[in-house]
């Protein structure tokens, strides 16, 4: 219950009735042991932390103004961008937040699958993070829908027509979603309401995946395990420094969309009001769906395209147990590492195939990419960790990060 | 080890670099027609400023050609002062217009003159009728529209000198024009520039081609008005942060200092 660190009176008092002196200490004090060759790539867990609390705050302001009503929507963000003080700032930040949120967490998944983040005992950890991937993405297509434009009313009738594939209840389901028979003033009062909820569930998924963390602790580059404290450095101050360094990158960044180029990432469709009779040419969703965007696309059947979309990230809660191999880190693993990037770069293709209409050799080239996508873990995950000789593991990160003679000493 | 690792890691960076790039490139791409014919305008850059002669030379072409047909509803009098007009420019400007109020104490709505806080009145008062002058055809309104279209200014340019004679054997409706820029090639707007199709307040020669580049100029103030706000407040910013980072970065280096 004490707490060493606690010296004031009034902290003292505050406690022994509630003990949160200590609970911050264990949790990113100097009594959380953290890896001590931790890279900067294990700094995007909490610059996503950052990027939710940004879009929350944010968010709250726009919501101050925002009108959720099909006939006003449309002109009360015209209202935030050139009468309210700053407006223009929050949208801004809102919108261009929201695309780095998306790149800090592909990251943050990325330095997972490369590293071996996902195998024993971070499984759980693992899972919690897909189901904030998946309330992430449910909370940017509803606040896509939000400012009414031709993209918002048109992906949002693409998106939500998906749910008609669902065998017998699929017109029942879809009716409800809309609160309609199309997308329309209901689907963006419910859409609107669910998009101010959806954060608040995110951020207490957060702090199960950090619950789990501080539990099963970091992973680090070598993917081995702590085996004494020499491996290991207190969390403040090494990790609170280093952090703030990778905060300050991520902010250069924002700013930079934000105040010098901040329409790139949206579609000049969305500056039209929404119209039911017109289609545009070709709806494209925002950035960070393409890739799944093309997986929908790449099976002529509707019910199959759906299966295989949410397949692709269920898929995800399995790659505990595909991966067979012993080691976690990819840096080990000479065959894998080489797997990895072609998986990458096969994720790539399939964003392009994603922004480009589904026509000629798109439609091949997104059906090799999505079956690719899929063998990467079923076939590749298995079989390479089954047969390939992984190099040898140093003996701990302590003689990893301080060499040889140090780490002797430490035995 | 680490040597691997810092190549590792920088290999992650430049591909997940290269993913955002090219997803948000061939996001932004797409739409159809020839290129489009790319202007030097002043907002252009991290440090761009609207030119003020030009932005009221476009508001006069607006007002005199485009207001016949085009609302530009987003837009109050009182924003002309943000390009140069002085308060009594921009009153005088008002007071040349209506606006409708009330309703008063008898019930009646009643018009009086425009004041700074009004919407440049549309020119008609519903899409309805908007269609009816206009052979079918709706003109939309053009307060977002240099946001609207791919290549923004740049479009409006090229599309106000884009009219062309049809090529052989391409067929044009009854009352429509060619312009290879507008998507279809067929669009309902006569060619409304002219060389002398007005007269510039400040001398400046009227050719349609000037126009043209004015009134985009103009547009592209209209859809994003705060773009000298955001402008300077982007380069504190930066240099508040850049300051801010590398202070970080020495700090973090202080402490680091004894741990390898």
């Amino acid at each position: 219950m004490s707490n060493p660190g606690v010296t004031n009176q009034v902290m003292q008092w505050v406690e022994t009735r509630l003990p949160i002196f200590s609970f911050i200490n264990h949790s990113v004090g100097t009594e959380y042991p953290t890896p001590r060759n931790l890279n900067y790539w294990w700094s995007l867990g909490s610059i996503a932390g950052v990027a939710l609390v940004l879009q929350i705050v944010t968010g709250i302001v726009l919501a101050m103004h925002y009108v959720p009503h099909a006939d006003m929507a449309f002109e009360s963000v015209e209202h935030i961008m050139r009468d309210v003080n700053y407006g223009w700032m929050m949208r801004y930040l809102h919108s261009n937040g929201a695309s780095l949120f998306f790149v800090a967490v592909y990251i943050h998944m990325f330095r997972g699958l490369y590293f071996g983040s996902y195998k024993a005992p971070r499984e759980l950890l693992w899972w919690f993070g897909i189901l904030i991937f998946l309330a992430m993405m449910a909370t940017a297509f509803m606040g896509y829908v939000l400012p009414w434009g031709q993209m918002s009313f048109w992906g949002a009738t693409v998106i939500t027509n998906m749910f008609t594939a669902i065998p017998i209840v699929g017109e029942a389901v879809t009716t409800w979603l809309w609160g309609g028979y199309s997308v329309a003033g209901p689907t963006l009062q419910r859409f609107f309401s669910l998009h101010y909820l959806l954060p608040f569930v995110i951020f207490a998924l957060m702090f199960i995946h950090l619950w789990a963390l501080h539990t099963s602790k970091s992973n680090n580059p070598l993917g081995i395990d702590v085996k004494s404290e020499k491996d290991t450095l207190p969390f403040h101050p090494y990790f609170t420094t280093k952090d703030l360094v990778g905060f300050g990158v991520f902010f250069i960044i924002l700013a930079y969309w934000v105040f010098f180029n901040p329409n790139y990432m949206g579609h000049p469709d969305n500056y039209i009001p929404a119209n039911p009779l017109v289609t545009p040419a070709h709806i494209v969703p925002e950035w960070y769906f393409l890739p799944f965007y093309a997986i929908l696309r790449a099976v002529p059947d509707k019910l199959g395209g759906v299966a295989l979309m949410l397949g692709a990230i269920l898929i995800l809660f399995v790659i505990p147990w595909l991966d067979t191999s012993r080691v976690r880190s990819a840096t080990f693993r000479p065959i894998y590492s080489k797997f990895f990037w072609i998986f990458v770069v096969n994720g790539l293709i399939l964003g392009w195939v994603g922004a480009n209409p589904a026509e000629g050799s798109f439609i091949l080239i997104g059906r090799i990419a999505t079956a690719y996508y899929f063998a990467h873990f079923i076939l590749v995950m298995p079989i390479v960790g089954w047969f390939e000789k992984p190099k040898p593991l140093p003996d701990s990160i302590a003689a990893s990060v301080l060499g040889d003679d140090t780490a002797k000493e430490a035995k | 080890m680490s040597v691997q690792i810092i190549k590792n890691a920088s290999r992650i960076f430049a591909v997940t670099a290269a993913l955002v790039l090219t997803a948000t490139v061939a996001a932004a791409s797409g739409g159809g027609g020839p290129a489009l014919k790319t202007q030097k305008w002043s907002f252009n850059g991290p440090m761009g400023t609207y030119d003020r002669a030009q932005v009221q030379r476009g508001y006069q072409v607006y007002s005199e050609v485009c207001a016949g047909c085009h609302s530009l509803k987003y837009v109050r009098f009182g924003n002309l002062l943000d390009i140069g007009f002085s308060e009594a420019q921009a009153k005088a400007v008002a007071a040349e217009y209506e606006a409708e109020d009330g309703p008063d104490d008898d019930g009646e709505m009643f018009m009086r003159p425009a004041r700074l806080s009004d919407a440049l009145p549309a020119p008609f008062a519903n899409d309805k009728a908007a269609r009816a002058s206009n052979n079918g055809a709706l003109p939309p309104d053009l307060s977002l529209i240099a946001k609207a279209r791919v290549g923004g200014a740049d479009y409006v340019y090229t599309l106000l000198t884009g009219y062309s004679d049809a090529p052989a054997g391409h067929e044009v409706a009854e009352g429509m024009e060619y312009n290879a820029w507008f998507p279809g090639t067929q669009i309902a707007m006569a060619p409304p520039l002219s060389d002398d199709g007005i007269e510039y307040v400040d001398g400046t020669a009227a050719t349609a081609d000037q126009q043209a580049k004015d009134v985009g100029a103009f547009l592209m103030w209209a859809a994003e008005p705060k773009l000298e706000d955001r402008h300077r407040t982007g380069l504190k910013t930066m240099i508040f942060l850049i300051i801010l980072t590398i202070l970080f970065w020495l700090v973090k280096r202080r402490v680091w200092r004894d741990a390898h």
